[in-house]
């Protein structure tokens, strides 16, 4: 017969500011990186952050909820192989992610609208907030 | 371990055999039974309540409540049987035998026949 | 040293079944370093979501990649069925994995006659995808279709098949498998195949964990990982054992895909002699609520899906992450030190969906 295996599935929240130390608290334990995905409910994202055991096949998820403008880094330097997985969510969302390892620059699948899983209001709203931040930043260079 | 010319037995058997393909469309094609080809209604049965155009999932199915027509598009048709599964009177059946190709899109309207005089059902196809 | 050159790869490229685009930095014939660029199939289908209710995303799902078609429906539908604690029966567990098996079958032969073609030995293309054929016909007298099947729903099945088909699919998997032994001779033990493949690609256990590599191309380099081992469906009443191999190069995948065509035979033979009577669906009441990660073993490997609901008839969040993507870094690992003749192979050697990777 098979030896079954029976998998213990956990979800932990945490903050944006310890995402780090987490991450790499789960990769010297042994664990692998399964996927990274984002969503989007009532004005907030939450990104889950999934983490797998080879040996009993655990499966661990680290929960972020962010806001719509926060900044989060990135842990591509932990963990090479993640840039795909936030490439896609900085393009399909918008999540504003910093320093990523390899960054495609809303380029991974080329979409014509930009951040296309986002409802219509709060995609308008975003694109005025951040044009109204360079612009700002535009009038200060101006006067110096 | 490893040697030449592993394929040779095979390629010789196939020289000497005939052609595994069948010469379509000179030879018909025998489809198997309960094959997914294309959808056909019983008209007497239908009570026009829409719900096979609600679920369709392409949208080929239009049924007008007044006038007691169904018309669905052939060509978006994706044979997938969830109407046939869904039709509460189950007067929708699917057939094997797949759209021939064309040069134009078109649809197909079922008509049923009214219940005060008794005359032939007529079924229009619109270019 | 050398002068430094890029060599763009596809997406247009006769070795390759689905567009992909690589940017080779190469330096006198030998390969430094490989930029992956993917986004010339991607159709939104995620997006769907909002506009057709949980029961008519199986079929939107369904569509996601051609060859592994059925474990997407049946993944999703077991995802829901966890969020609403619906408990399937067991004929319809049981039919679902007899699909699935062929499935995978289905799914390796197809990669094997890509592979003869990828190093041109075209007559053997052509002989395996004779075999595949017989596949074909069977998905097509059981369940009505030959790429897409539409048996799944939130429940169970739609279809069932009775003796004389069972019977008829035993016949039929003797004659898969004396065909397939014939073949095997060629794929493993012919002296120009085998200095095609042995010695290119190779990747050690330790990268293969470093890089979150899924399926035949990580259990080639010696990981023991396969979702068959959780135990749903009827897997808990079968006898079963991954394949691994210790190699980790081209010849070692092939060989463990090979041996899994053979495995998925004696899996169904034994399968079909235990299948259970009774019902094949169950009856399904109000909406879903609550969200879960569902994981299963396709035939490239492991997909994990994300559902989120929250008590309507729309679906929240779904999130597909398919094996091809887990494994594309590993491409690019592999890539790094190889001839520039040897790409083709190496890309076909990971079994790129595309299709699946893009969605």
């Amino acid at each position: 017969m098979v030896d079954i295996k029976n998998p213990v599935e956990s979800c932990e929240v945490i903050e944006a500011k310890d995402l780090l130390v987490k991450v790499l608290e789960k990769k010297k334990e042994g664990l692998r990186l399964s996927q990274i995905c984002a969503a989007y409910t009532d004005g907030k994202y939450e990104l889950s952050y999934s983490f797998e055991n080879e040996e009993n096949f655990d499966f661990v998820t680290l929960r972020v909820y962010l806001e719509l403008e926060e900044e989060i880094p990135s842990v591509s330097e932990i963990l090479p192989h993640a840039v795909f997985y936030e490439n896609e969510m900085k393009e399909l969302y918008g999540v504003n992610i910093k320093m990523i390892n390899l960054d495609f620059e809303n380029k991974l699948y080329r979409i014509k609208t930009k951040t296309p899983l986002l409802p219509p209001e709060e995609r308008k709203r975003i694109e005025d907030a951040r044009k109204s931040i360079a612009e700002a930043e535009g009038g200060i260079k101006e006067e110096d | 371990m490893s040697s030449i010319m592993k394929f040779a037995p095979i390629a010789l058997k196939n020289f000497f055999s005939k052609p595994v393909t069948v010469k379509y469309p000179a030879e018909p094609i025998i489809y198997p039974e309960g094959s997914r080809g294309h959808v056909v209604i019983d008209s007497e049965q239908c009570i026009s309540c829409g719900m096979c155009q609600r679920v369709c999932p392409t949208g080929a199915i239009t049924v007008d409540r007044e006038a007691k027509t169904w018309t669905i598009n052939r060509f978006d048709c994706l044979a997938c049987a969830y109407c046939v599964l869904k039709c509460p009177k189950k007067c929708l059946e699917i057939k094997e035998g797949y759209q021939a190709p064309g040069k134009t899109k078109y649809s197909e309207t079922c008509t049923k026949e009214p219940e005060e005089k008794i005359e032939p059902e007529e079924k229009k196809e619109e270019n | 040293m050398g002068k430094r050159s890029i060599i763009p790869y596809g997406p247009q490229h006769p070795v390759l079944p689905e567009p992909i685009h690589l940017d080779l930095v190469v330096e006198d014939e030998r390969i430094i370093e490989a930029i992956p660029s993917i986004g010339f199939v991607h159709r939104g289908l995620e997006s769907l979501i909002t506009k057709k209710d949980y029961n008519a995303m199986v079929y939107v799902v369904e569509r996601t990649c051609g060859i592994c078609s059925f474990m997407h429906g049946m993944t999703y539908c077991e995802g829901i069925e966890q969020i609403m604690n619906i408990e399937v029966p067991g004929r319809a567990m049981y039919l679902r994995t007899i699909w699935g098996e062929m499935s995978r079958i289905h799914s390796h032969l197809l990669w094997l006659g890509l592979l003869a073609d990828g190093y041109g030995f075209e007559s053997l293309f052509y002989q395996t995808w004779r075999i595949r054929e017989k596949v074909l016909d069977i998905f097509e007298a059981t369940t009505g279709g030959r790429v897409i099947f539409s048996v799944n729903k939130v429940g169970g099945c739609i279809r069932d098949m009775n003796q004389d088909k069972l019977n008829m699919i035993l016949r039929e998997l003797d004659d898969i498998e004396k065909k397939v032994k014939e073949i095997q001779k060629t794929f493993l033990f012919d002296y120009s195949v085998q200095s095609r493949l042995k010695g290119i690609g190779i990747l050690t256990k330790e990268q293969v964990h470093d890089l979150s590599c899924v399926g035949p191309f990580a259990r080639a380099s010696g990981l023991d990982m396969d979702m068959r081992y959780l135990g749903k469906d009827a897997y808990k009443d079968l006898e079963f054992h991954a394949i691994t191999s210790n190699d980790g190069d081209c010849y070692a995948r092939c060989e463990v895909r090979v041996r899994e065509i053979f495995q998925s035979i004696d899996l169904i033979r034994e399968a079909i002699g235990k299948i259970p009577d009774g019902e094949i669906d169950a009856p399904v009441k109000g909406l879903p609520n609550g969200e879960t990660f569902m994981r299963v073993e396709q035939p490239r490997g492991e997909a994990i899906y994300y559902i989120k609901t929250s008590g309507k008839a729309f679906v929240d969040r779904l999130r597909i992450r398919t094996p091809t993507f887990a494994n594309l870094p590993g491409l690019c690992e592999t890539l790094k030190g190889a001839n520039l003749a040897d790409v083709g192979l190496l890309v076909l050697s990971i079994d790129p969906c595309i299709s699946c990777t893009e969605r």
